[in-house]
């Protein structure tokens, strides 16, 4: 028992925000997770319940408590819809981190994220040489989609459809940057994230065509790591400090106005949860808590700030080269439409393509069942909600589906290409992009 | 503590291996619901996936003298999904279809496991209506409103869910099925036990199916609001409106210290320095919704509402309930724990009760903020405390007892629309009297003799 006091102890700290929930039960009608199995510790409620009774000392199993803990797409869809607002995915973090404190990382874990992503060069240079030895063990699984999947590794990845690693990835073409300001008079801090920079290095240089067109200064620091959310959505808080330790020095570099992401759960995570989780009283923390206000998601940066609008239909299809004729329709990722409160933004960064007609999907804004680790420990339960999202996709009548969040893009793809539907996945500002020539 | 290992293997035949939860944190899982009570972790978790499952559990648990405490989404306020310690849950959300929906003869049937707001839905696109609409909603089972007989706002012109109860399939404690009611707007055929059964919170039976009521939807509404600088001038206005013949749908009230706590929260624009704030809505024939909105405008202007506001579109419709529907919210977020009433009195003494509920407020040194249906005298004292400070835990005891006296003293009652379950059974007597009690065990002995059907709820051990 003295272990468990141990736990309990470290509990403490989130034990005021546990008290905030009451039980009411009302999770239980957003959770995308519940929804699927029923089961009240899949949902908000039963996960609080079983952290308070872990900080009275009162259970026992940890470990069962751990994996139901850990059995959540930490969207935030709950949180967004919590009559007493509690602050659901702090706690969440912060209990993953003190159970993962006392009951210990999986080996396998602890290889990727002790071993690899808290190095980003050992990571890139591992990915890179993956990236080449990747058509070996991989087979084309559905050419519209340009995805591949992997009998020999699907013990591992399952029947997953995948992209392939980039050729080169993003930091390969543009290493660093340093623009000064142009005619907009603003410079940015540009953070591309792990998914573009290995697996869509398009997003990235549709960003920076999208700084160039409207004279945008652009800061990109060299060896950039990863966000840092993957780490502590698994509890483990020490590989979280390194990078984010890591992050804040390169950009504390330069001045800028505003630190711009392509990806959605990047933008959440520096902007909540470093001020949030960065250790008490750190150089971090304080960098942190000055950066959230400027941190942004492309399409709020480009709408808000830089006063993009939906173009007229007069000069309709004129600009757009890919998405001529076309009809788009969005997913709302999460992490910005629940965690940031960002919806309007993309939708009217793809109106601003003339040249193509947007329509809204029913259910836009539901999360479509990726939620990072999740989807790699629960892939049939994350692939059932996906198939949700996929069914909103193809009854809106869409032939592109754009999101803001390239793990939203990856998931899916999955779901799309497992069916073979002929719907392209896109970024918003790669639709946006296309209307501007170089 | 724990079931034999041979009732585990027989329920899980029944229900699947999946169907029965026994590990530790399963259990604590279902220990608990919406109420402020101490868990009971239950000796299992119990899933039945069909009619026949549910009499054939219900039957071993009688055998093996288990206590089955039936659990639809776990919002209870009054304890009643609160399980017995070496009890099963008996979870009902596997049996969630629509058997039938009858546009003809206005009636839909349903298993007991279906969500209330969705079945409301698929009611809306078939272009009937299913009234109640208690707070749960989004998430509550139908089955669970049954054996609550659950309110909402709609409770006074529409009633609450027993009005709808046509007829209902349940499985006794001895796992053997029983029928009362009938597709028929009419049926005295037999004891009207699905009336016994609405209410009877787990107690006497467990639902398999229920038929529900349907009725054609109001064409238009008109929803406005009214501000007062005293309770009084509200509660006359909804008296005055009823004496004019005038039914709204929703008639709600909020006092000033929820006022506040609204505008505090989400900055609707609320008077601050309002005594009391009714939401009113009329619905009904486009032409009746004008006149009726018209008088009672005029009413609530006569007995010196100091400003009115009607919604004249859909959006600022939305905007005057928002402030009602922020209410528990707004609340919610002042304190850790929040201790939901539902004491009920006739409404024309909600004026003593709101000034009771003050009174009881300053004596226990609590806040209290009321707010609910004026129209039907079901307001929702809401105690902010917290929990954990044992002290302020006493005084919210004794505050919640003496709110229960005041209620009665007016003619009231201990529950409009949440149940007895455990939170309330000791104060029964006080409202019906012993041998009202007394009557209900007999019944409850009678129809239940190994006391296995959410043993402990309403009328005690």
């Amino acid at each position: 028992m003295s272990e468990l006091n141990k736990l309990a102890k470290s509990l403490k700290e989130i034990e005021n925000q546990l008290t905030d929930c009451m039980k009411c039960g009302m999770c239980q009608a957003v959770c995308p997770v519940f929804k699927q199995t029923g089961d009240e510790g899949d949902v908000a409620r039963g996960k609080i319940f079983l952290l308070e009774r872990l900080a009275e000392e009162m259970l026992t199993d940890a470990k069962g408590a751990k994996t139901r803990i850990e059995k959540c797409l930490m969207c935030g869809t709950c949180a967004a819809n919590c009559p007493s607002g509690v602050k659901i995915l702090e706690i969440f973090l912060k209990a993953r981190a003190a159970l993962t404190e006392y009951i210990g990382l999986s080996p396998v874990k602890k290889l990727i994220f002790r071993g690899m992503l808290k190095h980003p060069e050992r990571m890139d240079a591992l990915v890179e040489t993956a990236s080449r030895f990747q058509n070996l063990g991989t087979s084309k699984a559905e050419p519209n989609q340009g995805t591949r999947c992997s009998k020999l590794l699907s013990g591992i990845i399952g029947n997953r459809h995948f992209l392939p690693l980039a050729r080169t990835p993003f930091h390969k073409t543009v290493p660093a940057l340093n623009i000064p300001a142009g005619r907009s008079g603003l410079k940015v801090a540009f953070f591309p994230g792990c998914v573009t920079d290995k697996m869509n290095p398009e997003i990235g240089e549709a960003v920076l065509k999208v700084f160039k067109h409207h004279g945008v200064g652009v800061f990109m620091p060299k060896g950039q790591a990863c966000c840092g959310i993957p780490a502590l959505a698994s509890g483990e808080r020490n590989t979280f400090d390194t990078l984010l330790a890591h992050n804040a020095a390169l950009f504390a570099k330069e001045q800028f106005d505003y630190l711009i992401t392509p990806c959605a759960t990047c933008t959440a995570t520096i902007k909540e949860i470093w001020p949030m989780m960065a250790e008490k009283d750190s150089i971090e923390k304080c960098r942190a808590k000055q950066w959230a206000p400027k941190t942004m998601d492309i399409s709020q940066f480009l709408v808000d700030v830089l006063q993009v609008a939906p173009a007229q239909k007069s000069d309709a299809g004129s600009e757009s080269i890919e998405f001529a004729g076309d009809t788009v329709t969005y997913h709302d990722p999460c992490h910005l439409a629940k965690s940031l409160k960002v919806k309007s933004q993309p939708r009217d960064l793809i109106r601003a393509n003339a040249g193509c007609t947007f329509v809204e999907m029913a259910g836009a804004d539901v999360c479509c069942g990726n939620g990072g680790s999740f989807n790699l420990q629960n892939y049939d339960l994350s692939k059932q909600i996906g198939m949700e999202k996929r069914q909103n996709i193809l009854t809106s009548g869409a032939r592109t589906v754009a999101t803001s969040c390239p793990a939203c893009m990856m998931q899916i793809r999955d779901v799309l290409s497992q069916n073979h539907d002929r719907v392209k996945v896109r970024h918003v500002i790669e639709i946006y992009a296309d209307t501007i020539k170089c | 503590m724990s079931l034999s290992s041979s009732l585990i293997s027989e329920l899980q035949q029944i229900c699947g291996e999946n169907g029965v939860m026994t590990s530790e944190v399963d259990r604590q899982n279902y220990s608990y619901d919406a109420a402020v009570l101490e868990p009971t972790i239950p000796a299992a978790v119990i899933r039945p996936n069909s009619k026949e499952s549910i009499g054939k559990v219900i039957s071993l648990c009688n055998d093996s003298g288990t206590p089955v405490t039936v659990r639809g989404a776990g919002t209870n306020l009054s304890g009643g999904t609160i399980p017995n310690k070496n009890g099963i849950v008996l979870l009902t959300n596997r049996m969630n279809r629509i058997i039938e929906l009858n546009e003809t003869d206005m009636y839909v049937r349903v298993e007991p496991g279906v969500v209330t707001a969705d079945l409301a839905a698929q009611v809306a696109a078939k272009g009937l209506f299913y009234p109640p609409d208690p707070g749960s909603q989004a998430v509550s089972t139908i089955g669970g409103n049954v054996a609550e007989n659950a309110g909402g706002l709609r409770g006074f012109k529409y009633g609450v869910t027993k009005d709808y109860v046509m007829s209902v399939e349940f499985f006794d404690a001895l796992g053997r099925k029983v029928t009362s009611g009938s597709k028929t707007v009419k049926c005295v055929t037999g004891y009207n036990l699905a009336g016994l059964m609405t209410a009877s919170e787990g107690t006497l039976g467990v639902f398999s199916e229920i038929t529900l009521k349907l009725i054609p939807p109001p064409a238009a509404s008109k929803a406005m609001m009214a501000v007062y600088d005293s309770v009084e001038a509200a509660t006359q206005t909804v008296a005055a409106i009823i004496a004019d013949k005038i039914v709204p749908c929703t008639l709600e009230f909020l006092d000033n210290f929820t006022i506040n706590a609204v505008e505090d929260f989400s900055n609707v624009g609320l008077p601050r320095d309002a005594k009391a704030l009714l939401l009113i809505e009329v619905d009904g024939h486009p032409a009746q919704v004008a006149e009726d909105g018209e008088r009672v405008e005029q009413i609530c202007k006569k007995l010196g509402a100091r400003a009115i506001q009607v919604a004249r579109n859909e959006a600022e419709k939305d905007k005057v309930w928002e402030a009602r529907r922020a209410a528990l919210s707004a609340l919610a977020r002042l304190k850790p724990t929040l201790v939901l009433e539902d004491a009920t009195v006739p409404r024309s003494k909600i004026p003593d009760m709101v000034d009771a509920v003050e009174k009881l407020a300053q004596k226990y040194d609590i806040p209290i903020g009321t707010f609910g249906h004026a129209g039907d005298g079901n307001l929702h004292p809401t105690l902010l405390t917290d929990r954990r400070d044992p002290a302020q835990w006493e005084r919210v005891e004794h505050c919640v007892a003496d709110l229960f006296d005041a209620a009665l003293s007016l003619g009231g009652t201990l529950s409009g629309e949440h149940g007895i379950g455990i939170a309330k059974a000791g104060f029964m007597k006080n409202e019906v009297g012993q041998s009202s009690i007394d009557f209900s065990r007999t019944m409850k002995a009678a129809i239940d003799p190994n006391n296995i059907l959410n043993p402990g709820k309403i009328i005690g051990q």
